[in-house]
């Protein structure tokens, strides 16, 4: 199993669960996927679709002991994350994949200085660095993320400046390291438009500067649209559609894609009409129906829905859906 | 315009919260959350406000019914000045007016049933038998497309959807004539969000509510709104009907609202003209325009004088309303 030069990590079959006082939840479910090298890969779904479980298990950040991955690997270069050792992976992390998450309030350590915070992740990758090249490298990453009057910001807490800075400085401590790859979990979710539509930018203007690979999670079909080359769809845990992102909105193949791209109210839909909608609600995890786990939300469900997991079909190269209308079932 | 049309007319409303400090906790600051607004909703018709965080559009949907008491202005609802009425008068005007939270979890009251939660309403308002109470109840829930049995069971059994649907038969229950639904799918998903949209435009025609809708998402606010206001730091900067908003956004900011809106195709290449900076905070507003510091266009008189919405091509649209000095 090695990867090739274009791809920089692959997920394959990974399924994972997590013990819970009600019994055994699988969060996700042989989910696979490649991350090609210097490309924003979109993983798109509603709540609980486990797409954050995904990047949880990326950087080994799952809740122990409840979470436990059953199988799979994840592959960067040569080495299986799952099988490195608690110190190695911590070499990974920083240095080859970072991670920013959806509420920088809640990420960023309150009663420290954001000053302190930067330098944290500067004295665990460059230890040979002194004090005064750590603040150099700081102000230098700050004004990268486009913070103003940078040498201000590192002495202010993390309350002191508004949310979109906040986004920004989570940003610059992800960059830290250089890593390869960089996952953000929905970055803008809790941001306003006209912040969000900054945050996006700078992310695609960083990642064009750096070569990097960005794994951008959301529930915004909208900002997938926007920034990604590739889209993974989910649902209640499982992966349903892959596909290039301007394949994936002029040809969606899965009706649960096709639903969410319906049910989206658009700036150009006709007022005051009823919006196409997808019936029903998203299944429990604890009480997932057998056979596709759309299928009690479907308007296309077959009889054979209901019994058999419908087996991946490929359309082209990298257009995959999971649905028996395509199989030939 | 027809004055006898109007249901709801706020004029000059001022929402200043006082900021306290020093050793002796006296009042050292204002908060201008809601600095001299002026709107009018027509009976039948849906207002949309929308806005980013901070710009004053929750606490406007919540001066109006009073769950603050404004420190300016007035309401007028049918004619009468909502602000100066006691208590007891409020009380009896409280079933016209009625309200749609955004967080269906924290509005519904955890230790009570859903049947106990819908016949609240009932119980404060009218005084009806058991029986018919319970019929009344039950029809809620078909109306709002719950199902039966869920009388008996809490609202942490529902989903954030199906628990918005109970928000939204709550709010129903009196037959209200005005409805402020405050970000009422912001916390839902995308598939659900469509539902419960459906929802209140169906409600809507068949008991011919008249609606204020806050919301942040100005393609949610256009599919239900006839007029939008947009809002920025406790001011109305641009007041339209909502296709002209859309197809003729005028000022700045909604210029770079609707610029900033992400679309769901990818093919849609735009030059994006993004927004630097951040709101200001609004117990500091600048002085002149608001929206200055942010504005590409802001030149010495934006800074100084505070420019009033006025209608900006009178022979075009009369209703068309923008506060910049450059229209």
């Amino acid at each position: 199993m090695k990867l090739t030069d274009k791809i920089i990590l692959r997920v394959e079959d990974l399924t994972v669960a997590f013990d819970t006082e009600a019994g055994k939840v699988r969060a996700i479910e042989n989910v696979g996927f490649e991350l090609e090298k210097g490309t924003f890969l979109g993983i798109v779904g509603e709540s609980g679709c486990g797409k954050s479980v995904t990047a949880l298990t990326i950087m080994r950040l799952l809740p122990q002991p409840a979470g436990v991955i059953e199988k799979g690997h994840i592959l960067l270069d040569r080495t299986d994350l799952l099988e490195l050792s608690v110190e190695k992976m911590q070499k990974v992390r920083g240095n080859q994949i970072a991670m920013i998450f959806q509420e920088p309030m809640t990420a960023l350590n309150p009663v420290h200085k954001i000053g302190r915070q930067l330098s944290e992740v500067f004295q665990i990758h460059y230890p040979e660095l002194n004090q005064n090249q750590v603040k150099k490298k700081s102000v230098a990453l700050l004004q990268k993320v486009g913070i103003p009057e940078p040498e201000m910001r590192l002495a202010d807490y993390p309350h002191q400046i508004s949310g979109g800075m906040r986004q920004r400085v989570m940003i610059a401590m992800a960059l830290a390291g250089q890593p390869e790859i960089l996952i953000a979990d929905e970055p803008t979710t809790a941001l306003d438009v006209t912040i969000q539509a900054q945050i996006l930018e700078l992310l695609k203007t960083i990642q064009q500067e750096t070569a990097m690979s960005v794994i951008l999670i959301t529930h915004d079909l909208a900002v997938i649209a926007e920034t990604c080359d590739k889209v993974v769809v989910m649902y209640a845990g499982k992966i349903v559609e892959t596909a290039p992102v301007i394949e994936l909105f002029q040809n969606p193949k899965h009706p649960y894609t096709q639903g969410l791209l319906n049910s989206i109210p658009r700036l150009t839909t006709k007022p005051k009409t009823r919006l196409k909608i997808i019936e029903g609600m998203v299944p429990s995890l604890l009480n997932m129906p057998a056979g596709c786990c759309f299928h009690n939300r479907c308007p296309l469900a077959k009889p054979i829905c209901q019994t058999t997991l419908p087996m991946p079909a490929h359309f082209s190269k990298n257009h995959m859906v999971k649905c028996h209308l395509y199989s030939g079932d | 315009m027809d004055q006898s049309e109007i249901l709801l007319k706020v004029d000059h409303l001022k929402m200043h919260f006082p900021i306290y400090g020093g050793i002796f906790k006296h009042q050292i600051g204002k908060v201008y959350a809601v600095d001299d607004v002026s709107f009018s909703i027509e009976a039948g018709r849906t207002l949309g406000l929308v806005g980013e965080s901070g710009c004053g559009k929750t606490t406007l949907g919540r001066s109006i019914i009073r769950l603050y008491e404004p420190t300016g202005g007035k309401v007028f609802f049918k004619g009468k000045n909502i602000l100066e009425m006691s208590r007891k008068k409020l009380l009896k005007l409280r079933p016209d007016i009625q309200m749609i939270f955004q967080d269906p979890f924290e509005s519904l009251n955890a230790r009570h049933t859903i049947g106990d939660i819908l016949a609240e309403p009932f119980i404060i308002h009218k005084h009806v038998s058991f029986l018919e109470r319970s019929q009344k109840v039950k029809k809620l829930l078909s109306q709002v497309g719950l199902p039966k049995d869920a009388l008996n069971r809490f609202p942490h059994e529902f989903s954030g959807g199906q628990r918005q649907r109970i928000g939204i038969a709550r709010a129903i229950a009196l037959k209200p004539k005005i409805i402020i639904c405050d970000e009422p799918v912001s916390a839902l998903d995308v598939s659900i969000q469509s539902q419960i949209i459906n929802l209140l435009l169906e409600l809507q025609q068949n008991m011919q509510l008249t609606c204020l809708f806050i919301a942040h998402d100005l393609a949610v606010v256009k599919h239900v709104s006839d007029h939008i206001a947009v809002m920025y730091l406790g001011k109305i900067v641009e007041y339209a009907r909502a296709e002209a908003l859309y197809q003729n956004p005028r000022h700045p900011y909604t210029q770079a609202l609707i610029n900033a809106i992400p679309v769901p195709d990818p093919c849609q290449a735009r030059k994006k003209k993004i927004l630097a900076g951040d709101v200001p905070s609004p117990a500091n507003p600048p002085t002149g325009c608001s929206f200055h510091t942010r504005c590409e266009r802001a030149t010495a008189i934006c800074k100084t004088k505070e420019p009033s919405l006025k209608i900006i091509d009178p022979d075009k649209d009369n209703l068309h309303q923008a506060a910049c000095h450059y229209l």
